[in-house]
């Protein structure tokens, strides 16, 4: 049954395939329904190969199969296959399907869309790369799609690329992902150079080629490549821009797969982590550093999807926080339910832009409670899940990462804590801004929203449905009394030697889970008594928070603007004089001497003849030379 | 040998050298055609000169067509002559300078 | 028939006066001024070259060159002289193109003392002896000699130099031919060649530069640009 496997990754290939040839003749909403069909199949095909690998022994779940060679030059042998471990499978299992259940939204989402069938195209081609990236059993196919990813989320943000600000999001996004690619490229380039293969069986086997030196090089510059794929400090500010994409965009890519694509690398090569402990800390010091300025900036964000982004940015500094305390199955686990709470708010959002006709601003939202009841009942699962309150899967995710963070270091663990408060509070400020209070979207009667806002059609609300459900439930993955037999030990094999684990007596245990729980009421309460009735509170919100710490202003200054320098030089000065000048300075010189030589062209005969004359006194000069010093 | 033959090579020299220096300082056609005239002379005597020092009639037999050649040409020369400057008064070879680059 | 040893006074005083008689013709040629009088110059030369070739046992040779050069090729050039007017003088002092006389010595100069430099040092003549035959044919006269190698070794090149004449003749025939006064295609059909261009408008070797009258006395010498 698992050898089926890759039925997984070929399923959405087929559909693109099928959309990009016949998906303007099917349009609207067939298109749709087969993308969702594609997916669905895929996931199908996910739960088949789970329950197969669930029949093997703890020991024996990996497959590891070759089914091409693609690339065969001197020592590089590429071939393309998958790796069906206990981490894949985890992978493919969420991706499948929120991928499944986001297609199913995005058939209401985007209905109405002239370019309806192209939204499908893309999104089954994302799905393909991210399965493709997850299965690959070598790091070059692993690269393929890497980039594929990259390039799907490069047309989906930019899905609407009529608005000059989309257009741009969506070359952001794409640059900002190149930078990290660049940083995973060379990581291939020096494995490869030492120890000579870019299968990942055969990389782990022979890890100690690296070196320590090269151990580092190496995981840092992975932590490049992810920080790139997963917007980290110092490649984050792709990730709020992107949200001009579509919604479901938002939910599918920047929520619950490609932004975790960094982080899966990272556990990937966690045997290579851990070779360098000095790369792991960078790794923690990133995550948690992200994760807290990013909370900060959500707390001043008037966009609600801007806010959520953030949320994004901030919860994935948890993982890579919990990666590199070695709490690899933390950090998994945390990554599954931000992939059902993130994905269920972006849903919800995108409920609420829907309804309220493509109002994003939260200053102009409010009371919607009682109009949107199914979107206002899955947002409130979502919004405790990502709190923290017990007993919600986001806790029992985030208090698993913050007691293995306190065993290891207790500053980041405060660090940790703090952001958990900010979590709390902004994620309070953003629900009580939408759907409680006064109906502020009332006031602004424009003429193009006519009708009060209205609830979303079945196929939008009941992915909303299962992924609160999801969200609620997912604790039971991973309790924390239940190690041995749930989530972990699925997990452990993958990690065998590398997996930290706290081991602290009960007491502190319980004692940290009361810290997370008391820091989300707080952080709550706060939310909720300072936005509860005003709407406007600057102080709350200042200017630095906003600009998000002005870190797009510095990197224009710093690499745009001497950028731009440099290519108005290479313009001007290097193409402009020295290569045109190199060119049309040939043409000239040609030109030159020729109205020179021309001269001699006289047209009197007699010259000519001095010619001549010329040639004969050189002849006999050559032979006279020849004659007497040869 | 009467004579040595180096003389006659040095006049057949100097009489080829004062041809060339007319054919490049007249302006006159047929004046340059004389001067043409004057460097085959000087060929042919160094020719027969030639003959007599190595013992072989080649060189007067060379001699022979040279002169029949040299008729040739001096009849098709002055045709063209005749044929150019028809209209003109002065028959100037400076005249004919339309081939100027 | 084979000269003496060594020169002989009367042997000496020929080559000396051929000798003056030569170079001052040449000179003669290139500094006179009318061309009448260079042709007379050039008659001279060809005589002082045609005693030196008795001198130098060609005898058929300098008679031919008398009948010939000095009978025919002369008298072409007196005929044409008088056919393009014969008192033109060309202005000999004055030299329109920039460098021409002092490049023109120098070359020449050059030229001249090269080639003897190489005649002195290759020993005047080193070729092999003998290669077409002797120069008199055991006791018979030059001319036996000579019409010997002609009419036998050189068979081909004599015949091919006889075509030579007509073609020549031929050339000068349709060369110098005055343009027809007939107007188009006569009545036997014959396309109109340059004799229908009376004025030489048509002609194209006439376009070289402005075709003047008669009895113009512009000097072109002195107005050609440089």
């Amino acid at each position: 049954m698992v050898h089926a496997a890759y039925l997984m990754a070929v399923l959405p290939l087929a559909g693109f395939a099928v959309l990009v040839v016949a998906g303007r003749r099917l349009g609207d909403p067939l298109a749709g329904w087969l993308a969702t069909v594609a997916v669905l199949g895929a996931f199908v095909v996910a739960c088949v190969s789970l329950a197969g690998l669930l029949t093997e022994p703890a020991s024996a779940r990996h497959l590891s199969e070759n089914y091409f060679s693609w690339i065969t030059v001197g020592g590089l042998q590429v071939k393309v296959g998958i790796l069906l471990d206990p981490l894949s499978m985890t992978m493919c299992m969420f991706v499948t399907g929120v991928s499944a259940l986001i297609h199913l939204y995005s058939i209401g989402y985007m209905k109405g869309d002239p370019e309806y069938s192209k939204f499908f195209i893309y999104l089954n081609l994302f799905v393909f790369s991210m399965l493709l990236l997850v299965l690959a059993n070598n790091l070059l196919v692993m690269f393929v799609g890497w980039e594929g990813v990259g390039v799907c989320s490069y047309w989906l943000v930019s899905f609407w690329h009529e608005r000059d600000s989309a257009a741009s999001a969506g070359k952001k996004a794409f640059i900002y992902n190149r930078i990290g690619d660049a940083g995973f490229l060379v990581a291939m380039f020096l494995i490869f150079s030492k120890v000579g293969s870019l299968d990942l069986a055969t990389i782990f086997a022979h890890r100690h080629a690296l070196g320590s030196a090269g151990a580092t090089a190496v995981a840092l510059l992975l932590l490049l490549a992810a920080a790139g794929k997963s917007a980290q400090i110092p490649l984050f500010n792709w990730l709020p821009d992107a949200m001009e994409g579509p919604t479901p965009v938002s939910a599918l890519i920047h929520a619950a797969t490609m932004v975790t694509a960094g982080v899966y690398l990272l556990c990937r090569v966690n045997s290579i982590l851990a070779l360098s402990p000095d790369a792991m800390w960078v790794v923690a010091i990133i995550g948690g550093v992200t994760a807290f300025v990013a909370a900060t900036i959500a707390t001043s964000q008037q966009d609600i999807k801007k806010v959520l982004a953030f949320s994004t940015v901030s919860q994935i500094g948890y993982m890579m926080l919990a990666v590199g305390t070695g709490a690899y199955i933390a950090a998994i686990f945390l990554m599954v339910a931000h992939a059902f709470y993130k994905g269920l708010l972006f849903l919800g959002a995108g409920s609420v832009i829907h309804g309220l006709h493509d109002e994003q601003d939260l200053k102009r939202m409010g009371g919607l409670a009682r109009l949107l009841p199914w979107t206002y009942g899955t947002f409130l699962v979502g919004w405790l899940a990502i709190a923290g309150i017990p007993p919600f899967s986001g806790f029992w995710a985030k208090s698993d990462v913050l007691s293995n963070v306190y065993a290891k270091s207790p500053a980041l663990w405060a660090l940790g804590v703090v952001t958990a408060v900010l979590t709390a509070y902004y994620m309070t400020r953003l629900f009580v801004l939408a759907f409680r209070g006064d109906e502020r979207w009332a006031a602004s009667v424009d003429d193009h929203r006519p009708s009060p806002p209205h609830e979303s059609p079945w196929v939008m609300r009941l992915p909303l449905v299962v992924l609160a459900v999801a969200a609620f439930a997912g604790g039971i993955l991973d309790l924390p009394w239940v190690h041995r037999t749930g989530f972990a030990s699925w997990l452990a094999p993958v990690f065998v030697h590398t997996l930290y684990q706290a081991h602290q007596s009960t007491g502190v245990g319980i004692s940290l889970a009361v810290v997370d729980a008391v820091v989300a009421v707080v952080g709550l309460t706060a939310g909720f008594v300072f936005w509860r009735r005003r709407v406007d509170r600057p102080a709350l919100e200042p200017a630095f928070l906003q600009r998000v710490w002005y870190w797009d202003d510095l990197y224009d200054t710093v690499i745009g603007r001497p950028g731009q320098v440099l290519a108005r030089f290479a313009a001007t000065v290097v193409d402009g004089r020295i290569i045109d000048g190199a060119v049309n300075g040939a043409a000239s010189v040609v030109r030159r001497s020729a109205s020179g030589v021309r001269r001699l062209q006289t047209g009197y005969v007699r010259n000519y003849a001095l010619g001549i004359a010329l040639g004969l006194a050189a002849v006999i000069a050559f032979i006279i030379s020849r004659v007497w010093w040869s | 040998m009467s004579i040595p033959g180096q003389w006659y090579l040095i006049l057949a020299a100097a009489l080829f050298s004062i041809g060339a220096l007319g054919l490049l300082i007249r302006r006159n056609v047929l004046v340059m055609f004389m001067c043409i005239e004057l460097m085959l002379n000087a060929a042919n005597l160094s020719f027969v000169t030639f003959s007599r020092m190595l013992g072989d009639i080649g060189g007067q037999v060379i001699v022979f067509f040279v002169l029949v050649v040299a008729a040739a040409e001096v009849v098709v020369g002055l045709g063209i002559v005749v044929a150019i400057f028809r209209r003109r008064a002065n028959a100037s070879a400076d005249d004919l300078h339309a081939l100027k680059g | 028939m084979l000269g003496a040893v060594h020169p002989t006074l009367p042997d000496s005083a020929t080559f000396a006066v051929s000798a003056a008689v030569i170079i001052g013709g040449a000179l003669g040629v290139i500094s006179s001024r009318n061309a009448v009088h260079a042709a007379l110059s050039l008659v001279m030369t060809l005589f002082g070259v045609a005693v030196l070739f008795i001198e130098e046992q060609a005898d058929f040779l300098a008679v031919v060159q008398i009948i010939v050069y000095a009978g025919a090729i002369v008298v072409l050039f007196l005929f044409v002289i008088m056919f393009l007017g014969v008192d033109r003088q060309e202005n000999v002092a004055y030299e329109p193109l920039r460098g021409q006389r002092p490049l023109a010595l120098l070359l020449v100069v050059v030229v001249l003392g090269g080639v003897l430099a190489l005649g002195v040092s290759a020993h005047w003549a080193t070729g092999a002896h003998a290669v077409a035959g002797p120069r008199t044919a055991g006791g018979h006269s030059n001319v036996y000699a000579l019409g010997k190698a002609v009419f036998t070794t050189y068979l081909f090149a004599f015949e091919a130099t006889a075509g030579l004449l007509v073609i020549a003749v031929v050339g000068a025939v349709v060369l110098a031919r005055r343009p027809r006064r007939e107007a188009a295609a006569g009545p036997d059909g014959e396309v109109p060649g340059p004799a229908d261009d009376p004025e030489g408008e048509r002609a194209e070797l006439e376009t070289v530069g402005a075709p003047q009258a008669d009895g113009d006395t512009s000097p072109s010498q002195e107005e050609v640009p440089r």
